[in-house]
């Protein structure tokens, strides 16, 4: 009997979600879930974070001796594979693969993407393509740098180049697949009543993400194909010795990988947007130029690509046109960041631990931005090109936005994920440190490269030294704050206290059910009446 | 502890200015920076400002705005003017570091894992040294021997890569004696942190001086004319119109007609392209296939002093001199990758 009567109430308690509504790791491994599947992408990319991460710690080491400590082959594969894993297996995934995978259909009211099973296949194409390039990690590594320029690459390096390749190509699948699913999704699953205009910023960041996913990255697949075409069976395409031109190598990679910086950035700043909503308890300033900025960053992102190439040697009138187009392509996210703003004023700003990181992205973001000025600028690109200026400005943007913007998220939609609660404590600990060691890693950096400090140098002259000391000494510090978000998420899991459905009172079909969600979101779908991030009423004080 | 502060001690901040036309990206660098000041310290006063107002207090509610299309064309718009005055500044910039003044100073640098060659008119070479007096603009022609390298001198504000296949350029004129760093700044490979040097400026007289030491096998042209005699180039190109091959003389700068009817600049690239590949470009009025390829044959320091040897046969003028119309940079033409049927090499 008094078995029986302490089971009972657990049973009772305990709602169906679509955690516990199936156990086993079949249920995991074959689920079509978008939630689910949102789940497995956390935990893959967490580990891919955590591998970069290393790398990133370890060639930080070495450039604490102006000579070095490593060898030059180990440091050359540390920060390539560093480049590598980050990029194409942390940051592109990171914001739609995990965090927009589970909450589009749920913000739009849907019960799931367009298309689960090959949601689900993006993951298992993601994972192959992770295990290639941890493969070559394995067998000793690549020593291209993330960018793979030929003919270095094609036919000089003696390092495991294709297996790199081939894991970077196959994971551009994934990527494509969820960009494709994202757009179909937006187009033909939303709610009654879900119009354009009422979709959350978080969306419509996601759509043109996906715009970008399904245009740009057959161009990346194509160019590392043809990288192996040269390098297994000597076709002349990049290499100038057999009849190639190793700056067609450039252009190719560059209309992928320069769109690709925003599928980086633009899901971190739909994210902000919510979340400063959220935490000012008021509408996005400028909705309607927040979400056209989005779109426009998506277009103009396509040609910008030949910024990267001021210094090779490209026709006067096409680096004058790129230079343009790149300040073009300033004005959006500037618009961007006055709107986010402008959204705190007159609003009811609590600082939750969600609230420090997107303040601290937009900080962040802001001096990542305005110090693509100097390399959008010909004249100062030339002198700043390829030295640690660049690392400075795109970690700004790619750690001090993106991994802000991630674990911003993380941290606002984690009681809806899990139905759990952190400890708000240790995360406003955590945030800080973070903050503080990112700006401590990256910001010499900056003074670094206008001295002339060259990037992806194993040793480096001793007037160098103190600046990278300060460096390293940061990135020490960024380490072990990004553990610390590890170390309570995973307790949060098990022992965190509930959060309840809507622990921030924020506006958001997302937050009127259940937390955790059932496996289909909604018991019945939802009819949408009302703007995005509906507050309370309209006062119609435009100034 | 003695050791952090002589770390301390060698922190510099700012780098060394020691080129005329670096002072031009030097004032342009801190308009944009004090841009970037004003832009950083207004957004983050009014986040700090709005956080302290408008903290969440009990019983205030946010007032729900929609937004400003005045503001939004306002803060589009004028960024966007101040951006366009980075924009002209820097194209002016950028366009003037591709327009070597006609009396500039050549020299050839050969870029190859992991180091720099240096030669000089004088037929006088280096490693990863160059020596350039003061005053005096210096352009720099540059070829590489593998794979793409950028050649940089932070002092002097330059950098330009190093691409193979084709002839890069870069020219300045320093402005303080002194001894300054040159690296390259496009990852090469193994050692590429290695293949770094140092650029020494010297005063006009201590130049001549230096230079007067010079090369032991004559000078650049005398190093290529030996060279046009070994490869057998002579009993072709005569100097008359007998020969079966264009008559090199007075040919330097010289629009050349071509077989299929286009006109091209006899300049550094296309010599060097003539040299390496002669199909790619016929002159008219002779058969393709006479001249072998010489690609892979000759390397590029070689290929410099053959251009070096054409360029001094011009009838009419002194050896150093160049053309009377000196072409604006012209952007190498890349490799036209046909006619080249056996030329594919293994490495």
């Amino acid at each position: 009997m008094a078995t029986i009567a302490r089971e009972l109430p657990e049973v009772e308690v305990e709602p169906v979600d679509y955690l516990n509504v199936e156990h086993g790791w079949k249920s995991w491994l074959f689920t079509t879930d978008h939630k689910r599947i949102a789940f497995l992408y956390l935990i893959s990319i967490t580990l891919m974070f955590f591998v970069g991460g290393a790398m990133a710690v370890l060639f930080r080491i070495n450039l604490l001796e102006p000579e070095g400590i490593f060898s030059p082959e180990v440091y050359n594969r540390l920060f390539s594979m560093h480049g590598i894993v980050m990029v194409f297996f942390f940051l592109v995934p990171s914001i739609p693969a995990t965090l927009a995978n589970f909450l589009i259909p749920i913000m739009i009211g849907a019960k799931d993407l367009a298309f689960p099973r090959i949601n689900l296949l993006s993951w298992y194409i993601y994972v192959v393509g992770a295990l290639f390039t941890l493969y070559a990690v394995i067998r000793g590594g690549v020593d291209t740098g993330w960018t793979f320029y030929t003919p270095y690459s094609s036919t000089f390096a003696n390092s495991y180049v294709l297996a790199a390749a081939v894991g970077v190509f196959i994971s551009g699948f994934s990527s494509i697949l969820t960009g494709l699913n994202f757009i179909v999704t937006v187009h033909k699953m939303r709610a009654p009543g879900m119009t354009w205009s009422r979709l959350p910023l978080f969306v419509w960041s996601n759509y043109a993400t996906g715009l970008i996913q399904v245009l740009g990255t057959p161009v990346i697949a194509i160019t590392l194909l043809l990288l192996a075409f040269e390098r297994v069976a000597r076709v002349g395409i990049f290499d100038p010795d057999i009849g190639g031109d190793p700056i067609l190598f450039q252009h190719l990679f560059w209309f992928y990988s320069h769109p690709a910086v925003y599928i980086m950035i633009l899901p971190g700043m739909g994210v902000i947007s919510e979340i400063m909503a959220c935490f000012c308890q008021k509408r996005v300033f400028g909705y309607n130029f927040v979400a056209f900025s989005s779109m426009a960053i998506a277009v103009l992102s396509f040609v910008v690509w030949g910024h990267h190439m001021f210094v090779t040697g490209e026709s006067l009138y096409l680096a004058v046109a790129f230079s343009f187009l790149t300040f073009m392509v300033a004005v959006p996210s500037a618009i961007k960041v006055f709107n986010w703003t402008a959204t705190m004023y007159k609003g009811s700003v609590s600082f939750d631990t969600p609230m420090l990181y997107a303040l601290g992205f937009i900080g962040l973001f802001t001096i990542g931005g305005l110090t693509g000025l100097h390399l959008a600028t010909l004249g100062t690109d030339v002198a700043t090109h390829g030295t640690y200026f660049v690392v400075a400005h795109f970690h700004y943007v790619m750690v001090g936005g993106m991994v802000m913007a991630f674990l911003g998220g993380l941290h606002f939609w984690w009681p809806k994920i899990t139905g759990r609660m952190y400890p708000e404590g240790w995360s406003k600990f955590a945030s800080l440190i973070i903050f503080i060691g990112f700006n401590l890693t990256f910001f010499p950096q900056f003074i670094l490269g206008y001295l002339g400090m060259p990037r992806r140098y194993q040793s480096y002259p001793p007037e160098f030294q103190a600046l990278n000391v300060l460096s390293s000494a940061g990135a020490s510090i960024l380490g072990i704050g990004y553990l610390i978000p590890m170390i309570y998420f995973t307790w949060s899991m098990f022992k965190g206290p509930k959060a309840g459905n809507n622990p921030w009172n924020a506006a958001g079909l997302e937050w009127q059910i259940q937390s955790p969600p059932t496996t289909f979101n909604f018991d019945t779908t939802p009819v949408v009446k009302e703007e995005a991030y509906n507050y309370g009423p309209l006062e119609d004080v435009v100034g | 502890m003695w050791a952090d502060s002589l770390v301390l001690a060698q922190l510099s901040l700012f780098p060394e200015l020691a080129s005329k036309e670096g002072a031009n990206i030097d004032a342009l660098y801190w308009f944009i920076n004090i841009i970037c000041i004003v832009m950083t310290v207004l957004i983050f006063f009014a986040i700090a400002f709005f956080a302290y107002k408008y903290r969440r207090r009990p019983h205030v509610e946010a007032m729900q705005i929609e937004g400003s299309t005045k503001l939004e064309l306002t803060w589009s718009i004028l960024p966007f003017l101040v951006m366009l005055i980075m924009f002209a500044w820097g194209a002016q910039a950028y366009y003037a570091a591709q327009q070597p003044p006609r009396n500039a100073m050549e020299v050839f640098v050969t870029g190859k894992q992991w180091m720099w060659k240096v030669q000089y008119p004088n037929g006088g070479s280096e490693i990863n040294e160059l020596h350039v007096p003061m005053n005096q603009p210096v352009k720099l022609t540059m070829a590489s021997e593998d794979v793409i390298h950028s050649f940089s001198i932070p002092s002097f504000r330059v950098r330009h890569d190093v691409v193979p296949g084709h002839y890069d350029s870069l020219w300045f004129t320093p402005s303080k004696p002194g001894r300054y760093r040159l690296f390259c700044t496009e990852y090469c490979g193994l050692l590429h942190s290695k293949m770094v040097g140092w650029v020494n400026v010297m005063e006009e007289r201590e130049y001549a001086e230096w230079m007067s030491g010079g090369g032991t096998g004559g000078s650049l042209s005398q190093q290529g004319e030996t060279l046009f005699a070994q490869y057998g180039c002579s009993t072709c190109h005569l100097n008359d119109q007998q020969g079966r091959c264009p008559v090199l003389r007075g040919l330097y700068n010289k629009p050349v007609q071509l077989a299929n009817g286009q006109t091209v600049l006899a300049d550094d690239a296309y010599l060097r392209e003539s040299i390496l590949e002669p199909n790619a470009k016929i002159a008219a009025g002779f058969e393709p296939n006479i001249m072998p390829n010489f690609k892979g044959q000759i390397s590029e320091q070689n290929v410099i002093q053959l251009i070096a040897y054409i360029k001094s046969l011009a009838p009419s003028q002194p050896a150093s001199q160049q053309g009377p119309q000196q072409a604006p940079v012209v952007i190498a033409p890349r490799a036209q990758g046909n006619n080249r049927a056996g030329a594919a090499q293994q490495r």
